[in-house]
């Protein structure tokens, strides 16, 4: 088996050149059968790809550990739900789910342009294969998935626990796709400037695509933020993190593309910022795959033993600078054919959101970097925290949220100011209102916690009003009930309400975000059953511990369970009970006879009352000394009894419980970040959605005039 | 105002805008941050009362006092070691063997770190074995 992957590879890498070189003679020489020959040479390495992935994820699945990889991030206690997951859990087995996504995603969209686009085509698939030559490359000469044990172990060392969580089977092929994705708009966009065709049928051709790159990208990162808020025991969602932020720079510039394309189909404008914007793009979700495996930076996620640096800054500094000759040498063809008529117009609103887009994606950049700049320039290696990020993200983000709703209802060209007043005065009140209804609760004295309220108020307002705008005007004209109106609208101009809607859940979100890194309460506290925290107002009550041995209802493969009931209540009413315990892992053989059940890693499975007003969050750690000090007598005791002390020492824990130390968070509207999040998910297929093809579209709106005409008749 | 010299303007006051704010960017980012330092070098070169960020592994032996956690960092690939007096949250992955990043400041002959500032790195993106304390 392990044959059969390394053959494809080397025979992907191969499809590979063969594509590049056929694809690009095809363009040059204008031989449309080389050409195709290329776009098919996409279909065998995706096909090729494909039985290679399978050959890997057969192998985890039956715990194969005559595979390298298989044995060192699977074993055979590692629940099967995990093990078809623990393959993006290695440097070689997320390697190749990045080629093999690309490949596919290459597929699809020169299957899709087969007949269009023929001159800008061939280039776009020799780029897209030399993306997929480099990937694979790696795979073939650094880091292969197929490498074989000359002695395969009995048992393997598992899949870390941290990672034993249902958003992680999904989170890395989420981000995975949103970066290989966002290649597909780069290829096209490079291929548009070597055929000179630099109208706006690339974008036209691939707008679909960066779209769903955005989309899936944005769900890794939501999924990523769940993940850490509810597995890692810290209370936290987003931490400025090096890896984090390689995800969100893409995530930021393909954001302001999705914005500034509009600009260009509608007015032939900012030709050489898309374009820009794009090519960046890509070299960026390029750079955030390299950060995580290169271990330049300092971060929670790299992979730190990683060789792969060097290969992935040369290709990068290829992407760039490659990207920066072609731009420049075009940039005679990339004009503007029209100029920004005013400040207050759509277009410039537009352009302002994304030069706050581009300058919260440099402060990311920045501070990401800035170990390295610094190093550069001082020689010393220096970092910088979350309150630096936070004072430059916060004012941006306000200024984002602000020309979201501004954006949408502005008039192209030139706004008037009876235009200004009929489209900003019910948004204005809302954000007033707001304002006013927030103020005796304390809310101004965190002002940029307020100001964001408020900018999503005047967002939600200015949504909704276009909302009962467009009813109105379906209803008077086709005589429709308000819901059809309202879902015949949406149908009618899904690329638009998409936008309106993400807008909403960005706003939303935006709130969550505000209020519960403003207004969060925290308490760290030991405590032994019987006694009482008072946090936020709210006293939570150790009640009684709590433990397992081999009971394990999540599936995640915990050897043994600690934990604590705690009751929540506020002025003697009950509010909620939490279980936040700590689950125990197997160590090796070394740690002694009942340590090795135990003394791998272990997790903290919170406690969680997650509401519409307030969650709260509680993470729990036993007594460290006690347990290390029951492991050490219990292995002491005869062997063959090992499961009967274990037991026992949970017994001796859930009788004379050792103090426990807990850390309780109460945040409001942290389930807005979610819920925003859902909404904007919701908005993303809304847009994503096919619109019925126009000819039929138009066929059908004939056929019904005329049959109503008939029928008038009759 | 001709239309010419209206984009000039412009354009001037637009680059003039980001510059400043690149500047700000650039000053403001040298004087928040923290060196980060390895052991060694910080046990050669550390100032008591300065903040820095100590990277290295977890020496096994650790040890919980109440809340407060005493545990010594080393070199990745060397045998420094310096003492480290934490209170905080403890992420889950803390072990002897695993890479460490925390804020520190020399007190004495023990380095304290600032509360909440200990992360360690997701064990199953490394290479090497598992090794508990």
């Amino acid at each position: 088996m392990p044959i059969l992957g390394r053959a494809c590879l080397i025979l992907a890498l191969v499809a590979c050149a063969y594509g590049i070189g056929a694809a690009l003679y095809g363009a040059r020489a204008g031989r449309r059968e080389w050409a195709d020959s290329g776009r098919r040479a996409v279909y065998a390495v995706a096909l090729l790809l494909t039985v290679a992935f399978a050959v890997l994820e057969l192998a985890f699945l039956r715990s194969d550990f005559s595979f390298a990889t298989v044995a060192t991030h699977s074993s055979t206690t590692t629940p099967g739900f995990y093990k078809g997951a623990a393959v993006w859990s290695s440097q070689e087995g997320s390697l190749l789910l990045w080629a093999w996504l690309l490949a596919l995603w290459s597929s699809l969209v020169l299957f899709l342009t087969r007949h269009r686009m023929r001159d800008v085509a061939p280039y776009a698939a020799a780029v897209l294969l030399g993306f997929g030559a480099f990937f694979i490359g790696l795979l073939v000469f650094a880091a292969s998935p197929f490498h074989v044990l000359a002695q395969a172990p009995a048992e393997g060392n598992g899949l870390n626990p941290l990672l034993r969580h249902p958003s992680m089977m999904i989170h890395p092929p989420m981000l995975y796709s949103g970066y290989t994705l966002f290649t597909v708009p780069f290829a096209f966009a490079v291929g548009a400037l070597l055929a000179r065709r630099v109208d706006a049928e690339w974008i036209r051709s691939t707008r679909r695509f960066a779209l769903a790159a955005w989309f899936l990208l944005g769900i890794g990162i939501l999924l990523g933020a769940r993940w850490s808020y509810s597995e890692l025991g810290w209370g936290g969602y987003w931490a400025w993190d090096p890896v984090e932020n390689a995800s969100l720079m893409p995530w930021l510039t393909g954001t302001a593309f999705l914005h500034s394309v509009m600009i260009q189909e509608k007015r032939g404008m900012l030709k050489v910022w898309n374009v820009s914007l794009v090519l960046a793009t890509g070299v960026l979700a390029i750079l955030g795959t390299f950060l995580v495996r290169s271990g330049i930076l300092d971060s929670i996620h790299a992979f730190g033993a990683s060789t792969l640096g060097k290969p992935f800054v040369a290709f990068i500094a290829l992407l760039a600078l490659g990207s920066v000759v072609l731009v420049v040498s075009r940039r005679e063809l990339l004009r503007s054919e029209a100029r920004l008529d005013s400040f207050l117009s759509r277009e410039a609103m537009f352009l302002g959101n994304n030069l706050v887009l581009v300058g919260l994606c440099f402060v990311v950049f920045w501070g990401t970097f800035f170990p390295l700049i610094s190093e550069a320039l001082t020689g010393e290696k220096a970092s910088v925290g979350p309150p630096w990020f936070d004072r430059y993200t916060v004012p941006l983000a306000l200024m984002l949220v602000l020309l979201s709703g501004i954006g949408p209802v502005i008039a192209w060209r030139r706004a008037t100011p009876a235009n200004a007043r009929r489209n900003f005065l019910v948004p204005v009140a809302c954000a007033l209102v707001c304002t006013a209804v927030l103020l005796p609760f304390g809310v101004a004295t965190k002002p940029l916690s307020l100001a964001m309220f408020a900018l999503a108020a005047f967002v939600l307002g200015t949504v909704g009003q276009e909302l009962v705008r467009g009813v109105r005007a379906r209803r008077a004209m086709a005589s429709e009930s308000a819901p059809v109106a309202a879902v015949q609208l949406v149908r009618r101009n899904r690329r638009r309400w998409g936008g309106y809607t993400i807008h909403v859940g960005m706003a939303v979100l935006f709130v969550g975000v505000a209020a519960s890194s403003t207004f969060q309460h925290v308490r760290d506290a030991a405590l032994v059953p019987g006694q009482t925290q008072r946090v936020d107002g709210y006293d939570v009550h150790y009640v009684r511990s709590f433990a397992r041995v081999a009971d394990d209802p999540d599936k995640t493969g915990a050897i043994m369970t600690l934990g604590a009931v705690l009751d929540v209540s506020k002025d003697g009413r009950h509010v909620g009970t939490l279980q936040p315990a700590r689950n125990y892992y197997p160590g090796s053989p070394e740690d002694g006879p009942v340590g090795q059940f135990v003394s791998g890693d272990a997790t903290s499975e919170i406690g969680l009352r997650a509401g519409l007003r307030k969650d709260f969050w509680v993470a729990m750690q036993p007594d460290n000394v006690w347990l290390q000090r029951a492991i050490a007598k219990a292995n002491r005791r005869d062997p063959a009894k090992a499961p009967l002390w274990l037991a026992g020492i949970a017994i001796g824990y859930i009788k004379q419980p050792p103090p426990a130390s807990f850390r309780i968070i109460a945040s409001p509207l942290v389930t807005w970040i979610w819920l925003g999040g859902f909404i904007v998910i919701g908005g993303g297929l809304i847009a994503l959605w096919p619109a019925p093809d126009p000819a039929r579209r138009r066929v059908t709106a004939t056929l019904r005039a005329r049959v109503a005409q008939e029928l008038g008749r009759a | 105002m001709d239309p010419a010299r209206k984009r000039t303007v412009r354009l001037v006051s637009a680059l003039t805008a980001a510059l400043l704010l690149a500047g700000a960017l650039i000053y403001t980012s040298f004087s928040a941050s923290s060196p980060a330092k390895t052991p060694s070098q910080l046990a050669s070169s550390a100032e008591a009362g300065r903040s820095y960020q100590l990277t290295g592994k977890v020496v096994p032996g650790y040890a919980h006092h109440g809340d407060t956690l005493d545990f010594r960092v080393r070199d990745r690939n060397g045998t420094a070691s310096v003492p480290v007096r934490y209170t905080g949250t403890v992420p889950d992955p803390f072990r002897g063997g695993r890479e460490v990043i925390v804020t520190v400041r020399k007190q004495g002959l023990v380095y304290v770190g600032e509360r909440d500032s200990l992360v360690t790195k997701c064990p199953s993106k490394f290479s090497d074995s598992k090794k508990q304390t």
